[in-house]
Formats: structure tokens, C-alpha cells, sequence
């Protein structure tokens, strides 16, 4: 046992000790009489009421619920500890950026969609690549034949993401890439395009998702052993941290980890201590907290359980600020605020009934909005079958926009704040993600727990509970487990043929062509030499390969031959 | 053991079921859930790991002698990479595994997977039972034929 077990151990001796009020008199007498009358009067629905994360819901919340110290844990908003949200007027300030992720087929495709979006009201870009960019093989790799544009936008060489941004202006748009094992490479060919456009890489905005644990835990995307990577994104955080100033170089993302299976707890303290991770990190490689933190940013999931998901959103703002300050010392506020991206669930769409994916989302996207979101994707009504049609895309950023600018429900800020329901739920929330701390810090540490499989089994262990419970029906699924319909009927949806791969394979043809092989072999030299010298940083190199039009194939095998793979642990 | 038309084909050996998706694909929730289930059901399981080739899912498949291989993609690139798994399959001349399929699968491309020899080709959704239930039939085929 070290400090920091103790740390987490002692913390959540504290949480426990928030809740010791007992029902007063009124309570008991209404729980005696009023409900029991009325329970003789009425059938009492059968459910278990417990959400996601196995917490049992009562019937009623009232004020003895609330944490004992509950202003202090709360405070306001834009002052510690930032429950209630990091700025001090929320959306009145700053509308959240609606941000779609989106990408399909060719670059060419890709570029017509951003423009679509952009000229339909979405005010970032988010960009999704495919199979083979995600896992670092070239277009004409024999494993990326059938997979180029299937998933996202295809990418090989700078000459591919050139074409993506094509006549769209860098400095006036901010760009979220979800890509992570090679987030080196995208990065370095985003900066290589500002830089073509004539920017400051200080004045160039965006993210790269580059949360390589949480690959290890949920998405499955990784080239080389964790150590590999781990020491990859370290260039990338002292690179961004003296060089690109508003980049923010990881985002740590639950998202994966719910799809795969979690429940919001676990989403919670997977993902957090994934981030106490990459601190201690950018601590061990001699940087100041206060410097690099504040561009961590985070990357949650907005599922179906309402108040479940805005309590989790408050408790990670809660425990983030105060893990930060107590155990890593920060002091600037900045640092120690939680901002996120939000994406609603795909997990909670169905193929059947496609339309009513549309109120799943709009209920996610509320709950996003309440959670205190800073950004924020909707699913499309179609994506329980495929990459989204032109046509669902626009429904889904209407929804937003409908929810922005004609319901009212971001006039105020945290308008649940002071709910007895939902301030419990916070609290007990950020009680059980403590229990999951302290329990990943007896094992040696995330990723020590990561690498033995304990934290894929945890998420596998719950993914198979939910799905018993759809099929003994403790939980629905409109048209999949109850008011199934007999006959559906189909819906048109986004196929995306061979056109894609065939002009991607032109493309790379053509840019080897151009190219000067010498230079290229030069920069993957000098590449394959900072990357032996541990105390180099990678990042100049990898820009200077992908100016020269090394591909990301070629790039990567540097690594790949220093590095080797990785085979992951057994988890079923 | 659910309920068979043959159930003491496999009174002394389980049903034998290889999980694999081929191609390069991370979604495996749907994969993990499956296999509890059929492990639960009593099949014996085995995973084939995360991006193995066509070439190794069929080479584990022969080695490990198993009734049944159940592919899994969610990343649309089914119709090549389950072709390649099937195409070798038939190269080979293996008749006593059989092959299904499931995923994010459209309507239109699972009579043609059905004519490659896939069967079931099931989406999010489906009842575990009914997914237990094809297998089991299936695998009852293979292990006929290989009593042959």
C-alpha cells in the first residue's frame, strides 16, 4: 500500500460519510399513511428500478437525501469544484460547438459532407476515418481491401487530407479527429495543412482523441504495445504544450468504453482513471501540471437513462477537479476543469423502427445539454445500419438546433442543480467511481489492470448482464423486445461501393510517383532515430515524414519495427 | 444444452464453436456477449483474437477441429472479408464446419451470403435464443458429416 491507495481509500471514506440524516418525522408519517393509502388503491408497477450502473432508485427523493456538506461540494458554477458547470454563465456565454462526426468513402466525399454541415449550421468539424487509417495500413495494403471508406474517411498521405479540407479555412474552425493509434500522423498532417494555409500552430484550434487505454480497454484500435504508444503521446504533450497552444492532444473518452459494454459507472471510473493516468504521465516527463493539464479534455457518452447520464456528467466535472487539486496539486482553476465533448449512444439505437432513434437522441442530446456539455454530436436516425444518409444527418443537427434555440432549456444554468434526485445520484455516482479507484490502485494501476484484462472483463461482465435482462424483459427496447413490429419496412440507407477504394489506389499511385523517394527515406530515418533515442521527441520527425509524403503505413512500420505488436490478454 | 433434434451427437463431445472476426474490426462487445451465451448454453468456445487474417480463422478452425465458425463485423466490410473466409473454406474442401454469420448486416446481402454457404447473418437485437438455436442446428450438419 503507497500514498496514493490511500489517497483514493480515504477519499472515499469521506464520500461516505455524507449521508447520515434520517428520515424526519414528516417523512415517515407521509411513507405510513399518504403512500400506503394510495399503494391499497392502485397495482404497483413490477420493475426493478435500477439504472444502468446497478445503482436501486427509490421512490422518492426529499431533502435528507442531499450530501450533508452540499454547498461546498457543489459550489457555483465556474468556481470549484465546477458541479455545476466550468463557466460562470454556461450557455448564455457560449452555445455548445455542434460538432458531427462524419466521414465516408473518399476525402472527396468527406469534403462535400464537412461543406454540407457547415452550410446547415454545425460550428466544428469532427472527422471519423476508416478501418485501415485507424489501424495504420495503406489503401493498397491487401487488409484494407473492402474496408477503404467503409467506417469513416480513408487517409494514406497528406495528399488524402488535403483534399478532405479543401477551401475549408483553418483558423476559423476548430477540428475534432477521432483517430488514436496513429494520432501522431493526423496531427502532424493537420499542422503540415495549417502551416500550408500560412497559421501560427498556436493559433490552430482542434483534438485528436489519441486515448490509447482506453483503446486497449474498448475499441480495440492499437499498433504497438501500450509502453509504445504511452511514450508517443508524451512527445505529443510536450510538442503541443511548447507548439501548438490550443491543441488539444488527447481526449479521454468513455465513449468506447460505454459502447463496449459499461455501464455509466464504470464509463465514469474507467475513463477518469485513464486521466489521472496521462497526468502523472505529463508529470514524470518534467512538466508543470498547471501547463499541460488544461488541454486534457474528456469525451463522454449520452445514453438512454436520463437522469443517470447528467448525474455522471456533474460527478466527473466533481471528481476531476478535486483528484487534480488534492492529489496532483494543481492550483490555476483552468487545470483543474473538466470540459467535454458528448456523443449520444449508438448502443441505443435499433435497426427496428428506425424513426424512433430520432427521440432516443433527443432525449441523449437533453441530458448532454443538462450534464453541462461543451460540444455535442447526435446520432443519426439511420446509424443502427450504417454510416448516416445526408438526409438523416440533417435531422440530427436540427435536433440540436431545435433543443439550442427553441425549448429554453439553455437559458439557465444547471437547472436540475439543488434536485434532491439528482444531487444523491451525483454524489453516489462519484461514491462508486471512487470504490473502482481504489480498487485499480490495489491492482498496481490502470494500466496494470488494463494489461491483465481486469478492467475489458468488468465491462464484459456488464455488457452480458444488460443483454439477460432485455431478454427476461427487466429492461426494454421499443420494437426490439416489446411493441415489436411484424412487418419492417425498409429504409433507404448510405452503401458505400468500390469507387472509394478505386480512387484511393489511384491516388496513392499518383503521389509515390511525385514524390522523392530520398527524401521520404531520409525522414523515415531520422524518424527511426528519435524514436531509439528516448529522450528525443518524436513529433518534428513525423511532421517532416508526412510533408515528404511518407504514408501512414510507412510511418507507422518504423515503430512497428522497434515496437513489435501486441496480442491482448484473454477476456472471455 | 438446448434442445436438439440430435442431441446425443453431442452427448460426449459439446458443440465445438470458433468466434473470429476476420479483417480489421474492434468492435466486440456483440462477439463477447456470444460467447458467454454459448458457453452458457454448453458449447465449448474458442476466440480467434482480435484481426486475425481469413487464413488464420480457417487454419484454427481445422486445427482446433471445431463444428462451427461464427464470424462477427460491425464495420460494413462483410461481403469481401466473409467471401475470403468462405472461398477458402470451399478451396480447402472443408464441408464438416459450418459457417454463420452476424453484424451489421444489410437485408440485401444476406441471401448472398446464404448462397456462400453463411448462415443466420443475425443484427443487433436478436434474441440470444434464436442465435443458440441456429448454431446448434448447424452444428449438427457439421457433425454428421464429420461421423460420415
Amino acid at each position: 500500500m503507497n500514498d496514493e491507495t490511500n489517497y483514493y481509500h480515504e477519499k472515499l471514506k469521506e464520500i461516505e460519510k455524507r449521508y447520515s440524516k434520517e428520515e424526519d418525522e414528516r417523512l415517515k408519517k407521509w411513507r405510513e399513511t399518504t403512500l400506503k393509502n394510495w399503494e391499497k388503491l392502485t397495482n404497483p408497477v413490477y420493475k426493478d428500478y435500477e439504472n444502468s450502473s446497478g445503482i436501486k432508485i427509490r421512490d422518492l427523493y426529499t431533502e435528507t437525501d442531499l450530501p450533508q456538506n452540499m454547498e461546498d461540494i457543489t459550489g457555483l458554477p465556474g468556481e470549484y469544484p465546477f458541479t455545476r458547470g466550468v463557466y460562470p454563465n454556461m450557455y448564455r456565454g457560449k452555445l455548445w460547438t455542434m460538432r458531427m462526426f462524419s466521414g465516408f468513402g473518399s476525402p472527396e466525399d468527406t469534403n462535400k459532407r464537412l461543406k454540407y454541415l457547415i452550410s446547415h449550421g454545425e460550428t466544428g468539424l469532427s472527422v471519423a476515418f476508416d478501418m485501415p487509417t485507424l489501424y495504420a495500413y495503406d489503401c493498397d495494403n491487401p487488409k484494407s481491401e473492402g474496408e477503404i471508406g467503409k467506417c469513416g474517411v480513408n487517409v494514406t498521405t497528406l495528399k488524402d487530407m488535403e483534399t478532405i479540407f479543401d477551401g475549408i479555412d483553418l483558423s476559423k474552425v476548430t477540428t475534432s479527429m477521432t483517430i488514436n493509434a496513429p494520432a501522431h500522423v493526423l496531427t502532424a498532417m493537420y499542422f503540415a495543412i495549417a502551416q500550408k494555409q500560412g497559421l501560427d500552430l498556436n493559433n490552430v484550434g482542434g483534438t485528436v482523441q489519441a486515448d490509447i487505454l482506453k483503446e486497449y480497454i474498448a475499441q480495440k484500435e492499437w499498433i504497438y504495445p501500450p509502453e509504445a504508444h504511452l511514450r508517443i503521446i508524451r512527445d505529443m504533450m510536450t510538442y503541443c504544450t511548447e507548439n501548438a497552444k490550443k491543441w488539444n492532444y488527447i481526449s479521454i473518452s468513455g465513449y468506447h468504453i460505454r459502447e463496449a459494454g459499461a455501464s455509466a459507472v464504470q464509463e465514469l471510473a474507467f475513463t477518469l482513471a485513464d486521466g489521472f493516468y496521462y497526468v502523472e504521465m505529463g508529470k514524470k516527463a518534467g512538466l508543470d501540471v498547471d501547463k499541460f493539464a488544461p488541454r486534457l479534455s474528456f469525451f463522454f457518452n449520452s445514453s438512454i437513462n436520463f437522469f443517470e447520464e447528467i448525474a455522471k456528467m456533474r460527478a466527473a466535472r466533481r471528481i476531476w477537479t478535486t483528484v487534480l487539486k488534492e492529489k496532483f496539486g494543481a492550483k490555476n482553476p483552468r487545470t483543474m476543469m473538466l470540459r467535454f465533448h458528448t456523443q449520444t449512444s449508438g448502443y441505443s439505437l435499433t435497426w427496428q423502427q428506425p424513426l424512433n432513434n430520432i427521440i432516443r437522441t433527443t432525449v441523449e442530446a437533453m441530458a448532454a445539454i443538462l450534464g453541462g456539455t461543451q460540444s455535442l454530436h447526435t446520432n443519426s436516425y439511420d446509424e443502427a445500419m450504417a454510416l448516416p444518409t445526408e438526409d438523416a444527418v440533417k435531422v440530427a443537427l436540427r435536433t440540436q438546433q431545435i433543443l439550442a434555440e427553441e425549448t429554453g432549456i439553455a437559458d439557465t444554468v444547471d437547472p436540475l442543480g439543488g434536485s434532491y434526485y439528482i444531487e444523491w445520484l451525483t454524489s453516489k455516482m462519484e461514491e462508486e467511481a471512487m470504490r473502482y479507484f481504489d480498487k485499480i490502485e490495489s491492482m498496481g494501476g490502470i494500466l496494470e489492470a488494463v494489461k491483465n484484462g481486469y478492467i475489458q472483463r468488468e465491462i464484459a461482465a456488464t455488457s452480458y448482464k444488460r443483454q439477460k435482462r432485455l431478454e427476461d424483459g427487466k429492461e426494454i427496447m421499443v420494437g426490439v423486445n416489446k411493441y415489436v413490429d411484424e412487418d419492417e419496412k425498409p429504409l433507404n440507407i448510405l452503401r458505400i461501393g468500390k469507387e472509394a477504394e478505386k480512387r484511393q489506389l489511384e491516388r496513392l499511385r499518383e503521389v509515390k510517383s511525385k514524390r522523392d523517394e530520398t527524401l521520404v527515406k531520409k525522414t523515415l530515418d531520422d524518424l527511426k532515430n528519435a524514436f531509439l533515442d528516448e529522450n528525443k521527441n518524436i513529433m518534428p520527425y513525423v511532421i517532416e515524414a508526412v510533408k515528404s509524403y511518407a504514408t501512414i503505413e510507412e510511418i507507422s512500420n518504423v515503430g512497428r519495427e522497434i515496437y513489435g505488436g501486441w496480442k491482448e490478454p484473454v477476456i472471455v | 444444452m438446448v434442445d436438439g433434434k440430435n442431441q446425443s451427437l453431442f452427448k460426449d463431445k459439446p458443440i465445438k464453436i470458433l468466434l473470429a472476426k476476420p479483417g480489421i474490426d474492434g468492435h466486440d462487445r456483440g462477439v463477447f456477449v456470444l460467447a458467454k451465451a454459448f458457453r452458457d448454453a454448453g458449447m465449448e468456445v474458442l476466440y480467434a483474437g482480435l484481426l486475425p487474417t481469413p487464413e488464420e480463422v480457417v487454419d484454427t478452425a481445422v486445427n482446433e477441429d471445431v463444428d462451427v465458425v461464427a464470424l462477427s463485423l460491425l464495420n460494413g466490410a462483410h461481403m469481401t472479408v466473409f467471401k475470403k473466409v468462405a472461398d477458402l473454406m470451399r478451396q480447402r474442401g472443408i464441408d464438416d464446419i459450418a459457417l454463420v454469420g452476424g453484424g451489421t448486416i444489410p437485408d440485401e446481402d444476406k441471401p448472398l451470403l446464404e448462397a456462400m454457404g453463411i448462415s443466420g447473418n443475425y443484427g443487433p437485437g436478436t434474441p440470444l435464443s434464436v442465435i443458440i438455436e441456429h448454431v446448434t442446428r448447424r452444428a449438427e450438419e457439421a457433425r454428421l458429416k464429420k461421423l460420415r
